[in-house]
């Protein structure tokens, strides 16, 4: 039988992080499932990132002057950082507060972003919104710095509206009209960014947020029912305070966290899956003053989240940074995790270039043909690879139980040192059947590591491994 | 429905990000153009001429050629009533032909089903790209989602021939359908068995192809080439889709700079391909559709034009007649539509007439009804 302590922390690290290795949950299983939610919502408490080490073995980090790089040092950070939750919130956030590097004018710019996200991120999201109101990356892409009294460009007010806080509607009903939008888009005028030159001799700067009052739409607003000569504030303000935000904040996340919920566009006329879940997540949102942080101690600690394991389908960026968990590699910045990290690309997840405004479509449609080829290939590969340590001690614990192992032996050991992981009956009896073919399965045999690697390669291409 | 020796055959690229149609089919004769662009405009005297009245952006050379040698339908504002400005709603909506209610089936979905009722072949519609777009999406439908053709396969790291086949066998029966795992698991399970059949038979088609023929080095460009090698080789794909990366026509600023660059690539990459079906004599089943999620809106932003309605789209190919189709859309102020143009064409009129009359199916379940037959083919 598999050890429930280690089976629900193992779900937990694989929500409220990128996974662990099996030495990593025993260790969080003996302080307790309450006390490592506790510890993983309070980032603070545990190291930060080394960066004098980051930085002696990848200069060109520091500078974090392309996409390949920032995606390269994010990946670094999410297979590494003693606070996994806050690298899980940046990419939550990431996920749904969406820029993208094709249109971003200092890529830097969007790593300063990211810095936001994991401190702001876990914080007020009324606070939230104003910063990304004022972040040079969004200002940016999303054209509030070419939006000018009496000439607006709509992208921001639109954006905020429909993607970032109220969604187009809930419960079968509009959230707001394009009167609204454009209400937004008029109280946002002025909201723009220094320039971010010279450019030479130094290299760019940071673009800075600046308000600029003499392009500000001073003439009176209605929005959402309010009428006043709103200022970008304002309609934070108004924003924050609707029943559409709780649902909005709730579902995205319960479906990042939770369970796969059908695609936003859908939510308009899709009730949540599970809508007394999504109500305590609303009702905390408001007690709490719209702190995430205690939305997020409520899930993790509810019962309806301890039940959905295995109820969403990993992310490319899940599957990567846990694979590597896994195996135990990278642990330190060594050439070669720039390749690795294009496989998170490969699999239909460009970090920091989402296909649109609107992120990325999850669940199953991270799985295409194309897609889970990629995946199973990368997967199988890293967990077949003998040189990993991480792979050597799977080895090393799945050969202690004995010199002599059953069929089931195997496979139950390599489910648990994968994470827990459960098959379907018939997908058990193929890998059974693919043991025993082999005959004896003896520890001190010379082919027991290939053989344990070959069971881990089978596992982990099953559909049971597709999900988290 | 047009006769052809071989099955017709469509391939569908995507401009993702909403052409400014405004920008594409020049309104150049027009001085309400001029008015309305006094940032955001091409020159008269730099448009590639089809009319007095109107032509094509200065960067479109490759289908002007095919334009004048009568290859090339414009079909103009076109649209769906109560246009949305959202790229994912107005995408999705041109994906399900479903503008009332969100639809999770797509139009193309429905013609691969179709075509392929009892899924003899896997590779009746292949996506190049990452990601599949809704449109090909229906229940039970596979399609091949190819991002390299010349890297794809299943499993390619196990060097052990005899491993990798133990793996593979493994690989194939758990991904066998189960009986009431409900749709996801039913979905990765025909996902996974379609993957491995479209990969063994897709990673022959670069080896099979040669070709005179040097495609650009950009995304849309490569795609092309693979779309061309895919349906040289053969396999029977009837529907062959691709993308323009990353929304890249949505150019709310910096239009200018922009736009000109993605239509430099992208028509380049539209001629390539005509060029070598051509050269293989392969091109007289073959249909291409190029279209937008919506056009731009009609005065500009100062660097660039906002979502607006009202786009063109353009079918080419040997067995298209050639012209302009619809009207171009009126830049008078009061025909404008909230600042969009209005669009007089329904896109559900051209897939239509693709449908019934290019691939010889009942357009009216896949359209969602019934709309006019346009004279392209």
């Amino acid at each position: 039988m598999p050890d429930q302590d280690i089976s629900l922390i193992a779900h937990l690290m694989r929500r409220a992080g990128f996974s662990a290795p099996l030495e990593e949950l025993q260790a969080r299983a003996a302080k307790g499932y309450d006390a490592t939610v506790d510890e993983l919502l309070d980032p603070e408490s545990q190291p930060p990132m080394e960066r004098d080490i980051m930085m002696r073995y990848k200069a060109d980090w520091l500078a974090q002057a392309g996409l390949e790089g920032q995606q390269e040092e994010w990946t670094f950070r999410m297979i590494n950082s003693k606070r996994p939750l806050q690298e899980k919130i940046a990419l939550f956030w990431h996920c749904v507060l969406v820029t993208g590097h094709a249109k971003c004018e200092y890529p830097k710019q969007q790593s300063m972003e990211l810095d936001m996200f994991r401190t702001v991120g876990m914080g007020s999201f009324h606070e939230l919104l104003k910063g990304l109101s004022k972040d040079p990356a969004m200002v940016f892409y999303l054209d509030n710095c070419m939006s000018h009294a009496g000439a607006i460009n709509e992208n921001w007010g639109r954006e905020l509206l429909e993607l970032f806080s109220l969604g187009v509607g809930m419960d079968g009903e509009f959230n707001y009209s394009e009167d609204d939008v454009k209400a937004a888009a008029r109280a946002f005028t002025g909201w723009t960014v220094t320039n971010s030159i010279p450019r030479y001799p130094y290299g760019k700067y940071e673009a800075k947020f600046m308000y600029d009052p003499r392009d500000h739409d001073n003439d009176d607003k209605t929005f959402l029912g309010e009428t006043g000569n709103f200022n970008g504030e304002d309609i934070v303000d108004i924003i924050v305070r609707q029943p559409a935000t709780a649902r909005f904040v709730a579902r995205h996340l319960y479906n990042f966290f939770v369970a796969d919920e059908p695609q936003v566009p859908a939510w308009k006329d899709s009730p949540p899956i599970d809508a007394s879940a999504i109500k305590e997540l609303e009702d905390e949102y408001f007690r709490s003053n719209y702190n995430i942080t205690a939305m997020l101690r409520v899930l993790f600690k509810s019962d309806w989240f301890k039940a959905a394991t295995f109820a969403k389908i990993k992310s490319p960026a899940e599957t990567v940074v846990g694979t590597l968990k896994l195996v135990g590699d990278f642990k330190f910045p060594r050439p070669g995790l720039d390749m690795m990290t294009m496989n998170i690309r490969f699999m239909g997840q460009d970090l920091l270039n989402p296909p649109t405004v609107e992120g990325w479509h999850t669940g199953r449609e991270w799985i295409d043909s194309g897609t889970l080829v990629e995946r199973i290939n990368f997967t199988a590969d890293q967990v077949g690879n003998l040189n990993h340590s991480g792979v050597k001690n799977i080895i090393n614990r799945v050969g202690s139980i004995g010199p002599v192992l059953t069929a089931d032996q195997l496979i139950d050991a390599c489910l648990e040192n994968l994470g827990s992981y459960q098959l379907h009956q018939e997908t058990r009896n193929q890998l059974v059947e693919m043991a025993s073919g082999e005959g004896e399965i003896r520890s001190d045999a010379e082919g027991f590591p290939l053989q344990v690697a070959t069971m881990l390669q089978s596992i982990v291409a099953t559909t049971e491994y597709l999900f988290a | 429905m047009t006769s052809t020796k071989k099955d017709p055959v469509l391939v569908v690229l995507q401009l993702a990000g909403g052409n400014d149609g405004l920008n594409t089919v020049v309104p150049y004769g027009n001085p309400k153009y001029f008015d309305q662009r006094p940032n955001v405009f091409v020159p008269q005297d730099q448009v590639l001429p089809i009319n007095d009245e109107i032509g094509f952006n200065p960067n479109m050379g490759p289908v002007k050629r095919l334009y004048d040698e009568g290859h090339v339908a414009v079909i103009q504002g076109v649209g769906y009533p109560t246009g949305s400005r959202s790229h994912f709603r107005s995408m999705d909506i041109w994906h399900t032909c479903e503008p009332q209610k969100v639809g999770d089936e797509g139009w193309l979905g429905r013609v691969i089903r179709d075509l392929d009722p009892t899924q003899e072949n896997v590779l009746t519609a292949v996506n190049f790209g990452r990601g599949l777009p809704r449109a090909l999406v229906a229940p039970g439908v596979p399609v091949a989602s190819v991002g390299n053709l010349e890297t794809y396969g299943v499993l390619t790291g196990i060097d052990d021939t005899d491993q990798r086949l133990k793996a593979l066998d493994v690989f194939s029966k758990v991904y066998s359908p189960m009986i009431g795992q409900g749709p996801v698991m039913d979905y990765l399970a025909h996902t996974g068995l379609d993957a491995l059949k479209g990969a063994d038979i897709l990673s022959a088609a670069p080896e099979m192809y040669s070709s005179t023929v040097e495609y650009g080095g950009d995304t849309v460009s490569q795609y092309m080439r693979n779309i061309a090698q895919t349906h040289l080789a053969g396999f029977g794909t009837r529907v062959l889709y691709t993308t323009a990366p990353f929304n890249s026509f949505d150019t709310h600023a910096g239009q200018m700079a922009n736009h000109t660059k993605l239509w430099r690539e992208t028509s380049r990459a539209i001629g390539d391909f005509y060029d070598d079906l051509k050269e293989h004599n392969a091109g007289e089943n073959v249909m291409l559709l190029v279209f937008t999620e919506f056009g731009r809106r009609v005065h500009d932003n100062g660097s660039g034009t906002d979502h607006g309605a009202g786009g063109h789209c353009f079918i080419i190919g040997d067995q298209v007649k050639g012209g302009l189709y619809g009207e171009y859309p009126s830049l008078d102020d009061n025909k404008l539509d909230e600042g969009d143009l209005q669009f007089n064409t329904d896109f559900r009129s051209v897939y239509s007439t693709i449908l019934e009359k290019w691939m010889g199916l009942d357009a009216k379940p896949i359209v969602n009804g019934e709309f006019e037959q346009l004279a392209f083919v």
